[in-house]
């Protein structure tokens, strides 16, 4: 029985019942205030997929992340608000100021083994937040940047109201999943799963380590600016705590919950971990207590998180139909060659 | 095929492989000996171009390959496999196996975007590769099976198939037999017989002297780095100072 | 002249903080290989605990350093135990993340008890000391012997007691500790204590001289990674001369260059030897 719900969710069906849902949504929603928070999670979403790709499917941990979630944002909310861009060229930008700083970073940092990138990519990200705070010249400081510019509509269309914008971010996060799906199923992805395996295992394939390294990283800043980009457009005012570490550590998390290297798990971390801690509010202020040593938990007994303990049993299950029906046959070959021999 | 001359690697003062030339031909079984710790693995990682020599040369066919990446040589033709080997445990053999053709493909990031002809081309290739690969081996059995749910056996044979989904000229075994039985180890001679006839040429690490004796076309021993006797498994036998590296040794000396 | 040696007096007094931190961080790394992202979480809890001992409790500054020491030191081991042990075995993430977990904990139960205001610790020693025109305030000089006196007491345990030279020979080779039948747990739980102790103890010599709250662990311990890379994972000269370089670097950079950036420069330090050298400045051999 849970097998045959298990099955079901495998299929691309599934799938599609969930777009169908997030697109009915906002009309099944009690109030505003929930569209906004299921808006929130999914830019959130993006921006873990982005890690999935560095830290989930190349194995590299990069403590960087919310540096270029904030790039992103600033990078919008600079543009839009101090030189008058328009949202969408500013947008765009965005996404190449986070590809340019990741391919910079990335240079020096991927050569790092192991550790040394973990520990580097955490100096990086302080280097941020310390930068944003104190060069107050380029971006205002402590006093962060108002009058963001909100996505431009068409039509009717106007993205300073939350259904809206709702639609827009969805339609980023479905694209966002539709390329992470093309990706892991490629060689592609294969080439960065391998190199997660191992650096010398992946060379021994023919597998030049800094390019690709290089290509997962410039695509997971992007995603992190991207999503950087959509956060500023939506809540138009900003401030140095958006590069605060806390944030990469919240992704962390949600990307473990959900499941590390698996298609759906940032979605589901992301959009679980958000509703839980807003439907138990007085969890907000001390949820580190609970999230800190549930990621010790989670890492120690349950690594794969929930879509990857979900993948698993799924195949197990599958497996251990299989040999019994082969176990059958296998009976009946032996009973047919002992009775051969018995009428020998 | 792979000629080795002089090869030094110096770690700080230590020369971990002194002064090493050997000539290894084409379609032979050459093994290589030698206590531990004496830089076989060492001298593995020279010629598959993990680690760069202080001083050297190695050719591959007529090729200078000394100074090369890791990734390039694994192009010219030189597989290998390591004494652990890390796959993906939680997904199945033959999907481990399909990243080994890998380095015969061009696609990129555009070709995923776009699902180029190339990419769906390619990727088709891999796979029947992998189930070549799988197939010669003689694993196809558990081909759907995750690999954390393999035997240690199987899965020194997922690394063998791995490394020839890569279209090797050579392969470099690194302690193919560890850590199997007597039984284990006579099939993974044979799988290694088989290779051979298919026109490879092997390359093998190994500590089990029976296992080397009947298989091996020649032997090189090793010892603190240096080159101490080379020849065919009567040769090596009979050799005193081979003998003598070996005493106070903890692996079986050939009887 | 005297602004001068001011500086060098804070560039010593950063540096001995900054290497006892190193100190404890290197040890771990150097015998089991885990780059403990919580140890500054520990710092913190030191620095917490000597406060509570003091302040909430009325215990005298040595006896508070001690209690705190003691505390922080049952806190590593339980670390160790309950989470870096069963991840011995487990993919290298594992670890790193299981270690941010710790750290997101601890701090979270502290701002609990004790809210994120930045808070005040005394300390007997709030004098100053005049060398013929040489100012130097007590605390500071009590920071740099006290840092002096802790290493060499290290290095003499590590020398000289059969504990602390089961500690090396894991450092050195743990197949060959095993084989001569050196208990690693034993050895992992102790290194982990003393990094703990280490990591108290500097807390409680540098809190009077600064702030005490829940976020003061972060800079410390990406600066004492800083040092550790510089100086040589698992090199306890190492520990204390990089903290030195970074010490000096700060104190005198941050006096004569910019007060607002100086925190960066250890990590500007880091960016350029990494690019230049990816493995540190030290790097093994054959491993």
């Amino acid at each position: 029985m849970l097998f045959k719900i298990g099955r079901y969710l495998m299929t691309p069906g599934a799938k599609m019942a969930l777009l169908a849902f997030a697109l009915v949504f906002p009309f099944l929603a009690s109030n505003e205030y929930q569209v906004y928070v299921m808006a929130s999670a999914f830019v959130w979403a993006i921006a873990v997929y982005g890690l999935n790709i560095i830290t989930g499917y190349c194995g590299q941990l990069n403590l960087a992340h919310g540096g270029f979630f904030a790039i992103g944002a600033y990078t919008l909310a600079l543009l839009t608000a101090d030189a008058g861009w328009s949202f969408w060229p500013a947008f765009v930008a965005a996404l190449l100021v986070s590809a340019a700083l990741g391919f910079l970073v990335g240079i020096v940092s991927l050569r790092l083994k192991e550790h040394y990138f973990a520990i580097f990519t955490l100096c990086v990200g302080f280097i941020i937040y310390l930068l944003i705070d104190k060069w107050e010249e380029l971006t205002h400081g402590a006093i962060g940047v108002r009058n963001i510019a909100a996505p431009s509509g068409f039509g009717l269309v106007d993205f300073t109201e939350t259904v809206p914008f709702y639609y827009l971010v969805l339609a980023f996060l479905v694209f966002c999943i539709w390329f992470m799906g093309r990706l892991s199923r490629s060689l592609l992805g294969r080439t960065f799963i391998a190199i997660r395996n191992g650096d010398e295992l992946a060379q021994s394939l023919g597998i030049n380590l800094m390019r690709n390294k290089i290509l997962a990283f410039v695509l997971s800043t992007t995603y992190a600016g991207l999503a950087g980009a959509l956060y500023a457009g939506m809540v138009r005012i900003i401030g140095p705590e958006e590069a605060n570490i806390v944030h990469t550590f919240d992704m962390i998390t949600y990307l473990l919950v959900g499941g590390i290297g698996t298609l759906m798990g940032p979605l589901l971390g992301t959009v679980g971990i958000v509703w839980i801690t807003q439907s138990l509010q007085f969890l907000e202020e001390y949820r580190m207590i609970i999230f800190g040593p549930m990621l010790v938990i989670l890492v120690i007994f349950f690594p794969r998180g929930i879509s990857g303990q979900f993948l698993t049993w799924m195949h197990h299950k599958v497996q251990s139909m299989v040999p019994g029906k082969k176990r059958k046959e296998k009976k009946v070959q032996n009973a047919s060659t002992e009775e051969a021999k018995n009428n020998a | 095929m792979l000629k080795v001359e002089h090869l030094t690697k110096m770690f700080g003062g230590l020369a971990a492989v002194n002064d090493v030339s050997v000539e290894f031909e084409t379609g032979k079984i050459n093994a290589i000996i030698g206590p531990n710790g004496a830089g076989k693995s060492t001298f593995f990682n020279l010629i598959s171009g993990l680690h760069q020599p202080t001083s050297g040369r190695i050719t591959l066919d007529g090729v200078d390959v000394t100074h090369m990446p890791s990734d390039k040589v694994a192009r010219l033709g030189v597989g290998r496999t390591f004494q652990t080997t890390n796959l993906f445990e939680q997904a199945t053999v033959l999907d481990n196996l399909i990243v080994g053709h890998r380095l015969r493909t061009e696609s990129g990031l555009w070709d995923v975007l776009i699902n180029s002809k190339r990419l769906q081309r390619e990727e088709k290739a891999a796979r029947d590769k992998a189930m070549e690969a799988l197939d010669f081996v003689g694993l196809n059995h558990i081909a759907g099976q995750f690999i954390a749910d393999t035997t240690q056996e199987e899965r020194k044979r997922v690394a063998f198939a791995l490394a020839l989904a890569t279209d090797p000229k050579i392969i470099l075994l690194d302690e193919p037999a560890a850590g199997v039985n007597p039984e284990e180890t006579e099939g993974f001679a044979e799988l290694m017989r088989k290779m051979v006839d298919n026109g490879l040429t092997l390359c093998l690490i190994e500590h089990k002297m029976d296992m080397i004796m009947s298989l091996a076309d020649k032997i090189m021993v090793l010892d603190h780095g240096e080159k101490i006797a080379e020849g065919t498994p009567e040769e090596i036998r009979n050799n005193p100072a081979v003998i003598e590296a070996y005493l106070g040794g903890d692996e079986d000396a050939a009887a | 002249m005297n602004l001068f040696f001011q500086q060098i007096i804070n560039g010593l007094t950063l540096g001995s903080i900054y290497g006892l931190v190193a100190l404890g961080l290197t040890l771990v790394y150097g015998i089991l290989h885990v780059p403990n992202f919580a140890h500054g979480a520990l710092y913190m809890v030191g620095a917490f605990m000597s406060y509570f001992f003091m302040v909430d409790l009325g215990v005298h500054y040595w006896i508070a350093m001690a209690g705190s020491a003691a505390v922080v030191a049952i806190l590593a081991v339980l670390c160790e135990r309950l989470v870096f042990h069963p991840l011995r075995n487990s993919p290298p993430i594992h670890d790193k993340i299981a270690a941010i977990g710790i750290l997101l904990f601890l701090e979270a139960v502290v701002q609990m008890f004790w809210g994120s205001d930045f808070r005040r610790m005394s300390s007997p020693f709030t004098g100053i000391l005049n060398f013929d025109g040489l100012i130097i305030p007590e605390q500071r000089l009590l920071i740099i012997v006290g840092a002096f006196v802790l290493v060499f007491a290290l290095q003499l345990f590590l020398r000289k007691t059969m504990t602390g030279a089961t500690i090396i020979a894991m450092a050195q080779s743990r197949e060959g500790a095993f084989l001569v039948g050196i208990d690693a747990n034993r050895v992992a739980m102790m290194t982990f204590a003393i990094s703990g102790a280490l990591a108290a103890i500097a807390a409680t010599l540098y809190a009077p001289i600064n702030l005490v709250y829940p976020a003061m662990g972060h800079l410390v311990i990406m600066k004492a990674f800083v040092i550790i890379i510089i100086g040589g994972m698992g090199s306890i000269p190492g520990a204390i001369v990089g903290g030195m370089i970074i010490g000096f670097a700060e104190a005198l950079g941050g006096f004569y260059i910019s007060t607002d950036y100086k925190d960066i420069i250890a990590f500007g330090l880091l960016v350029v030897i990494l690019s230049i050298r990816p493995q540190g400045l030290f790097a093994k051999g054959a491993h």
